[in-house]
This record gives structure tokens, C-alpha cells and sequence, in this order.
């Protein structure tokens, strides 16, 4: 649900300034500024090498920032949900245990476990494949799997990197419109990686283009397109539009890095 | 599929049979005496003649080398599972872990030979040259952990013992058993060589010390014999190490999956 005009949601994240310079001495970001309000959906937008993932791994804990402040309401157990590029599955377990996974290894108990991981499954509409191995699934069937275990802890925040760049364009769509889906039932805050400018469009209420080299935001736009969106809204003049001005930026941040 | 299969069974047993009779009718078109190469017939007969000696001679030998194994295995996985927790430990054994390897089992047994009795001997030969195959495999499994997976585990706060038990074991399944097949081999090896340099000397009875001890008696056939009872002892420790790791890994891991087209 888009967040009410008047009274804006409590911040998720807040980075600060942040920057980040590997030890090589890469500068992956620097003075990097994100917010993102509860129940938003942003995406992080740029060329590729531009800091995308490392801002993700960054919010997730995952990576600590050289300078600046990182702030998440959401950094309690569980309180956050990963997707990699990759399905990132353990190909040595079958469905219900690689989505299980989360709650194995933070303390719980089994029987709520149990429900949450069927809630899990049904939300990408897995179930039936449980028992499968990850090698015997497609490459869009693994993503959802991948999908339902970032899901299975009931995260407040979900962060997804380039989560169907491998997938065809079939998949794609149709994984676009089961996020949109469960984003909406789950009102759940998602920052989400691409580098498509029609996906991050299509998904966004709001997108941060990035420059790269170093990494920072070069523009902000909101996308308040009305909900749902749907195929409809794919083939939309507002769509078009909508697309022409975010690859304008884009362009415009890739002029800057050159 | 199953064509296949009929021919991979059929080609090598064809090809058995023509080595069988080749070697059968060069024996006889050029009249080799049995002292210098005795027929197929006559292999077949002493194994039967001295099935009680050679029997005995081969359960020495195989108890040997499942031990040796077992050792190795243990030892192998138990030590690459402490040299990946612990990197100082690593640097300190690693490099005599290689020593060990690349010296040549064959000149170390005179010494072993010299220190220990020699059945301890034997099965400390057949240790050494089975253990290291099981390090380092299982050592490059437990350090080739898919990156985002151990992210994931961080994410979930995950303690050192669930990222062992849970990801960097499972992982390095694949390895581990294509080490412990190498080792199986190799223990039977370790053993024999040992064996055969305590030679005539040794009060040991196995396959190996068999083949010696019918060399000097220049009973060529019963040779023979022995030879073929290890080649099979071999045949059978790796076919059993590989149904193991098919088992193992059959529903997961690619090098187990037959593919479908
Ligand atoms: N672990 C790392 N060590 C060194 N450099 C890194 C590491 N991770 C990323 N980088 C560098 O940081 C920059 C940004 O990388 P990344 O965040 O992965 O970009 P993106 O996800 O937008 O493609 C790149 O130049 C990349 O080479
Ligand atoms: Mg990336």
C-alpha cells in the first residue's frame, strides 16, 4: 500500500554519507544518502559496478560502511530478507528445508516453523514442490524458492539484488507481477537492485538512480503511477512516459561517470 | 539409454575375452614354459588349487587396507575440518601434511619396517598415502562455500558450529567423497608396498608378501594368481566407494546425475 500523503511512515532505513572503499582501494560509494520509508517500494538503479549491491550489503549488515551512518529499524533477527542475483539454494536440501533455513538457525520452535514455512511456499506458489531438490526445479521456480525463504521470518524489510536478471523475460514479468502481489498483501518494505530501467518502473514507487565511480545518488524519481499494475499499465502511454524520463536520468548519471 | 548401458557392459567384457585368449593362444602356438608365462587355464586352476592359501592371504591384505582406510578417512576429514576453523593450526601441519605425500611410500616403509612390527608397519603405509587425498579434497570442499550462502548465513546471525554442521560439510560432500575414493585405492597400494619391502623377511602372509614369496620360488602361476586376486580386491574397493558416493549424492550433485536428453 502506498503510504498515506499526509502522514509519511517512519523511516526503515536511513543511510547517511555513507561510503564505502574496499581494500584495494576501490571506492564503491561515497557520500551515499538513502532513505526509505515504511511499506515503500524503491529501487536502486545504475550501471553495472555502480555500488548497488554493496549499498544492499551495506542496509543488510552484511558489509560495514567505511564512513557514514546506517540506520534500520529492521536489524533484529529475521527483521530482514535477502534475495541474491543467484537462487543462492543449498542444492543438498529440497525446498522446505533451504526455505526452513532461516528459522533453523535463529532460535523458534518447530511447530511455528512449520506453518511459516507452508505460508512461505503457498505466498510463491510452491507448495507442491516442497520435497523437490533445487536441481530438479526451473530457474524462475528456484527464485520463488529463493523468494520464500527471504519471506519466512515475516521480514519487516526485504532487500532483493537483481533478483531475475538471469530469467527470461516470461519468467520475468510473471515474477514482477507475484512481487507486486505479494508486496501488496504482505505491505512489507522492499528495496529492490536492477538494472532495467523498464522493471524498476514497472515495480517502483520511487527510484534512485546511481552514478558509478563513486557510487551516489544522482536522482531521485517517484513513480506515482496509481496501483495495480498490471499488464495494462506494461503497454500504458503513462508507462512509456514514465520510462523515457528514468532512462533520461540514467543516461544523465552515465554522462557524469564518463 | 539402456543401448548404452549393454554396451558399456558388454565392450570391456568382449575385450577380456579376447585378451583371455590371445594370451591363452600365444602360451601354447610358441609352447611358453609356465615358469615364464603361464596360460590363462592354468592361473585359473592354481587359484583354485591354493584358494585356502591365497583365501587367507587376501582377507590379511584387505583387513589392512579397510583399517588404513578408515583411518585416513577419519583422520583426513577430522583434520581438515580443524585446519578450516583454525588458520594457525593450518599453517603449522599443512606443510608436513605435503611432506608426507610427496615423499614416496616406498622408501619410507624400510624405515617403518625398522621401528615398528610390521603388521603396524603396513597398516601406518597404508595410512599415510590414503590420508592426504582425503585432506586436501576435503579441505578445498569446505573452502569452496558458495560466498552468497555463507552471507545468508551472517544474515541469520548463524554461529561457527551451524556454518560448519549446515553448509560448509554438506558443501564439501562432493570433494570428500572423490578424496575417500582415491584413498581406497591408494590404502590398498600403501598396504602392498609395504609388504612387499618387508619381503621374504616379514612374517606376514598377505597378497602381497604372497607375490613375493612365490617370485623366489619362481612359482610363477601361483604370481599370477595373487596379481589377479588384488587387481579385483582393487576393482571391488572402488566400485563399492563409488556406489557409496552415487547414494550419496545421487538426488544433488551433478557428477551423480545421469543426463537426460
Ligand atoms: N568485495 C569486494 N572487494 C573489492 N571490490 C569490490 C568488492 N565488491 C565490489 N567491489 C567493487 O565495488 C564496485 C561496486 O560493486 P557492486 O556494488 O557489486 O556494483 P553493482 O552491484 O552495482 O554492479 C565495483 O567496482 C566492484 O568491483
Ligand atoms: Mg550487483
Amino acid at each position: 500500500m502506498p503510504p498515506e500523503e499526509s502522514s509519511p511512515a517512519h523511516p526503515v532505513v536511513t543511510l547517511r554519507g555513507v561510503g564505502k572503499t574496499f581494500e584495494r582501494g576501490t571506492v564503491a560509494l561515497d557520500g551515499f544518502d538513502l532513505t526509505v520509508r515504511a511499506g515503500e517500494f524503491v529501487s536502486l538503479l545504475g550501471p553495472s559496478g555502480c555500488g548497488k549491491s554493496t549499498a544492499l550489503r551495506i542496509v543488510a549488515g552484511l558489509s560495514q560502511a567505511s564512513v557514514g551512518t546506517v540506520e534500520t529499524t529492521a536489524g533484529h533477527s529475521g527483521g530482514i530478507g535477502f534475495v541474491f542475483q543467484d537462487p543462492t539454494l543449498m542444492p543438498w536440501a529440497d525446498v522446505a528445508t533451504n526455505v526452513r533455513l532461516p528459522l533453523d538457525l535463529l532460535p523458534g520452535d518447530a511447530v511455528t516453523s512449520r506453518d511459516a514455512v507452508a505460508r512461505a511456499l503457498a505466498s510463491v506458489g510452491l507448495t507442491e514442490f516442497a520435497a523437490s531438490y533445487p536441481r530438479e526445479l526451473s530457474g524462475g521456480m528456484r527464485m520463488r524458492a529463493s523468494i520464500a525463504r527471504a519471506l519466512v521470518t515475516g521480514p519487516q524489510l526485504l532487500l532483493m539484488d537483481e533478483p531475475f536478471a538471469a530469467l527470461d523475460e516470461i519468467n520475468r514479468f510473471k515474477l514482477n507481477n507475484d512481487l507486486l502481489a505479494l508486496w501488496h498483501d504482505l505491505r512489507r518494505t522492499v528495496i529492490f537492485v536492477t538494472h532495467s530501467v523498464f522493471e524498476s518502473v514497472y515495480l517502483s514507487q520511487r527510484i534512485v538512480v546511481m552514478t558509478s565511480r563513486p557510487g551516489r545518488v544522482f536522482a531521485e524519481i517517484d513513480i506515482p503511477a496509481s496501483q495495480p499494475r498490471n499488464e495494462e499499465f506494461r503497454t500504458s502511454a503513462d508507462y512509456a512516459g514514465y520510462c523515457r524520463q528514468v532512462a533520461d536520468a540514467l543516461a544523465g548519471a552515465m554522462a557524469v561517470t564518463s | 539409454m539402456t543401448g548404452d548401458r549393454v554396451l558399456r557392459m558388454a565392450l570391456p567384457a568382449a575385450m577380456l575375452a579376447l585378451v583371455v585368449l590371445v594370451w591363452d593362444l600365444t602360451v601354447r602356438l610358441f609352447a611358453i614354459p609356465p615358469y615364464v608365462l603361464p596360460g590363462p587355464g592354468l592361473v585359473a586352476t592354481t587359484l583354485i588349487a591354493d584358494r585356502a592359501l591365497l583365501w587367507q592371504s587376501l582377507l590379511v591384505t584387505l583387513s589392512i587396507t579397510v583399517q588404513g582406510f578408515a583411518l585416513a578417512s577419519i583422520g583426513g576429514v577430522f583434520w581438515a575440518v580443524v585446519f578450516n576453523q583454525f588458520r594457525l593450526i593450518e599453517y603449522s601441519f599443512y606443510p608436513y601434511a605435503v611432506i608426507l605425500q610427496v615423499t614416496p611410500v616406498i622408501a619410507i616403509a624400510p624405515l617403518l619396517l625398522i621401528y615398528m612390527p610390521q603388521s603396524l608397519a603396513v597398516l601406518v603405509c597404508a595410512w599415510i598415502v590414503a590420508f592426504f587425498p582425503v585432506l586436501a579434497n576435503t579441505t578445498l570442499g569446505l573452502n569452496s562455500v558458495d560466498h552468497n550462502l555463507l552471507a545468508l548465513f551472517e544474515l541469520y546471525k548463524a554461529s561457527r558450529w551451524q556454518i560448519l554442521m549446515r553448509l560448509k560439510l554438506p558443501a564439501a560432500l562432493p570433494q570428500m567423497l572423490a578424496g575417500l575414493r582415491i584413498a581406497g585405492g591408494l590404502s590398498l597400494i600403501g598396504a602392498v608396498v609395504a609388504e612387499i619391502a618387508a619381503g621374504s623377511a616379514g612374517a606376514g602372509s598377505g597378497l602381497a608378501y604372497r607375490i613375493a614369496e612365490s617370485g623366489y620360488r619362481l612359482n610363477i602361476p601361483r604370481m599370477f594368481a595373487a596379481l589377479l586376486l588384488l587387481s579385483l580386491a582393487g576393482v571391488a574397493i572402488f566400485l563399492v566407494l563409488s556406489a557409496v558416493s552415487y547414494a550419496v549424492l545421487r538426488r544433488w550433485h551433478e557428477s551423480a546425475i545421469r543426463r537426460e536428453r
